[in-house]
């Protein structure tokens, strides 16, 4: 009984997510004191796959050709698959990532596994019991849920597990497996990266802003602070239903679960649906010129006072706190 | 072309989620149950893709009789018909079952779910239908457009998009982007009562997961305000208190 883990890159390049999702996979191979397997798929350079030892993976997978450069659910999901029943591997973990959210039901379904989406755990595991902690509610609560089968799928919530850095090196053995011409059914036609943003999933600081902002036009200090902070953008939902940004950039309940580091609420009232995707959060910092808005109890730190006063100010703090540093 | 909606029963998304016994129930007294937000999207655009009469739309639940005013929601909404597979919704795997055997003894061209429910969150059904379906799946699916026997799919992906091209039939997840809600009319209120609602009994399926119990996050301390005038403050504090910059 092994434990193998999903290393998912983008464009080549393996995410934080990922060195998360090994680290975690890691810690749960040594509470089964079993090995840990990688494995990559797609067009990963070999000083790239040298990171995944880093993080504890004892042998690595890789999976590369051509026609599986970029991520294609089915294929992807048999190749995971078919590598799990050679390796006898009883626990697969992967990154709950928009990627890892498609694969995981379906090797569930493939290896009749039960499936945790977005854990924020590691498994309690004893007398034959195996439970693990998952968000549930949208964020406003967790649920404990009990896998029975004997061979268990696990997606872990970016940012929810600390990364673990080892001394150990992984073996990488080259890993083919034919898939079947059905798996891919669906082409991609093109694929759009802003890379010019931080991903906001994925983000350690997520800088957001609400209508209190009155207007698109004043994104641009919002831009400014973010851009300081290595942060993502976010926005209520308000916001992006006005179209003054994205629907990407929406979180909440009905937008995306973000859990940063820190999360900076700029002219958001804090109402239930919003605190559900962001309340996971370590930090939060508000501010809001209305002293009785909802969003101050939740915080961490606030300021009171008027946006298009205060965030100049930060900004300006920010730049002086960077330069003395 | 026929199209299912999978729509599922959820609380309202102003409800306090409160537990029971020891923290093991959902607590469902007062709560007011609503269509999940995505199936109300994934039904719109349902309904546009077969506006003027191109083909039925199929709205189809797995639960108790308590979900019927939801249902019938979906039908004012304007869904054609419903079914109800009479059964506690146990898990995602318990349900794509269910409506995978429905499906494959009564085909359609279009499967569409919610991104996720927004109770337990699994994003899951979609995935687990196409499985079962050996059909392809998109989980986060920001834009359907359909012409002949494909469709152009847009998936969310980390600081992007990626633009899909799909032969029909798939199963796919709506997310925000994909239509805007509908608000049901008079007439839709009015003809949904008359709407074929079928009930149908579930298959006997083992399942791999259970819910033990549930917790809530931890409510956090006392907010600490610094003064508007002093950003620099607020700085320091995040830097040597809170140790996130
Ligand atoms: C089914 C459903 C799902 C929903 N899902 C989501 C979701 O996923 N995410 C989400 O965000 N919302 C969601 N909502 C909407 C939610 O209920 C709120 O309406 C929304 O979050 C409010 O956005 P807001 O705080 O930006 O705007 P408002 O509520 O209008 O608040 C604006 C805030 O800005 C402050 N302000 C004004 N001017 C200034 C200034 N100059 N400086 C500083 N502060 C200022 C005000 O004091 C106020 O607190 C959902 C609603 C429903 C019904
Ligand atoms: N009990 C149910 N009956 C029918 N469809 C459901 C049910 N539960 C979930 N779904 C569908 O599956 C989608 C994703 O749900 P989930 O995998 O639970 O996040 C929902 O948006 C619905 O479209």
């Amino acid at each position: 009984m092994s434990v193998l883990v999903y290393t998912e890159n983008s464009d080549g390049k393996f995410k934080k997510s990922t060195f998360e999702a090994i680290s975690y996979a890691r810690a749960i191979a040594d509470q089964n004191n079993t090995s840990l397997t990688a494995i990559s798929i797609g067009d990963v350079s070999k000083d790239e796959l040298a990171l995944i030892g880093n993080y504890g993976a004892d042998k690595i997978l890789n999976v590369s050709n051509e026609k599986l450069k970029n991520f294609v659910n089915q294929a992807y999901a048999s190749i995971i698959a078919e590598a799990a029943k050679k390796l006898g591997a009883a626990i697969i973990v992967l990154s709950n990532s928009f990627s890892g959210r498609g694969l995981a039901p379906c090797l569930g379904v493939k290896l009749e596994a039960g499936v945790v989406d977005g854990a924020v755990s590691l498994p309690e595991q004893g007398e034959g019991k195996f439970r693990v902690k998952k968000t549930a509610f949208s964020g406003k609560a967790f649920a404990i849920v009990e896998l029975t089968s004997p061979k268990k799928i696990i997606s872990l919530t970016p940012n929810s597990y600390k990364i673990v850095e080892t001394a150990s090196k992984a073996s990488i053995e080259d890993f083919s497996i034919d898939v079947k011409p059905s798996d891919f059914a669906a082409v991609i036609k093109e694929i759009v990266r802003s890379t010019d943003k931080v991903s906001l999933p994925d983000a350690d600081i997520v800088v957001s802003g609400g209508r209190g902002l009155k207007g698109p036009e004043n994104w641009g200090m919002i831009e400014e602070l973010a851009g300081l902070l290595g942060a993502a953008l976010a926005c209520s939902k308000p916001v992006s239903d006005a179209g003054w940004r994205s629907h990407s950039e929406h979180v909440g309940q009905t937008g995306i679960a973000v859990s940063p580091n820190l999360y900076i609420a700029i002219g958001i009232s804090g109402a239930i649906q919003h605190l559900a995707g962001v309340s996971s959060s370590k930090v939060i910092v508000v501010i809001n010129k209305d002293a009785e808005a909802p969003f101050f109890k939740v915080a961490d730190y606030g300021i009171v006072g008027d946006a298009f006063e205060v965030v100049p100010e930060l900004i300006k703090a920010i730049k002086e706190y960077k330069a003395s540093a | 072309m026929k199209i299912l909606v999978c729509i599922s029963n959820v609380p309202d998304t102003t409800t306090k989620i409160t537990f029971t016994d020891n923290n093991t129930q959902f607590n469902t007294n007062g709560v007011q149950f609503i269509l999940n937000p995505y199936d109300e999207i994934a039904l719109a655009r349902a309904i546009e893709l077969t506006d003027g009469g191109n083909g039925p739309v199929t709205v189809i639940n797995v639960g108790e009789v308590n979900t019927e005013p939801t249902i019938r929601k979906a039908l004012a909404i304007g869904a054609t018909d419903a079914v109800r597979i009479n059964a506690k919704p146990h898990d995602a795997w318990f349900v794509a079952f269910q409506i995978a055997q429905y499906i494959k003894a009564n085909p359609y061209d279009l499967i569409l779910t919610g991104r996720e429910s927004i109770d337990y969150n699994g994003s899951k059904v979609a995935a687990m239908l196409g499985e079962f379906l050996d059909l392809p799946s998109v989980s986060i699916m920001k834009k359907l457009e359909i012409a002949g026997d494909h469709a152009t799919v847009e998936r969310e992906i980390e600081g992007g998009k990626e633009v899909l091209s799909i032969p029909l039939p798939f199963v796919a997840g709506a997310a925000e982007g994909v239509a805007e809600p509908k608000i049901p009319n008079m007439r839709g209120i009015m003809s949904a009562r008359t709407k074929p609602l079928i009930v149908i009994e579930p298959v006997e399926v083992k399942t791999f997961s259970e819910v033990i119990s549930y917790e809530t996050p931890a409510p956090r301390g006392q907010v600490k305000l610094v003064p508007a005038d002093d950003a620099a403050k607020l700085v320091s504090l995040l830097h040597t208190e809170a140790r996130v910059i």
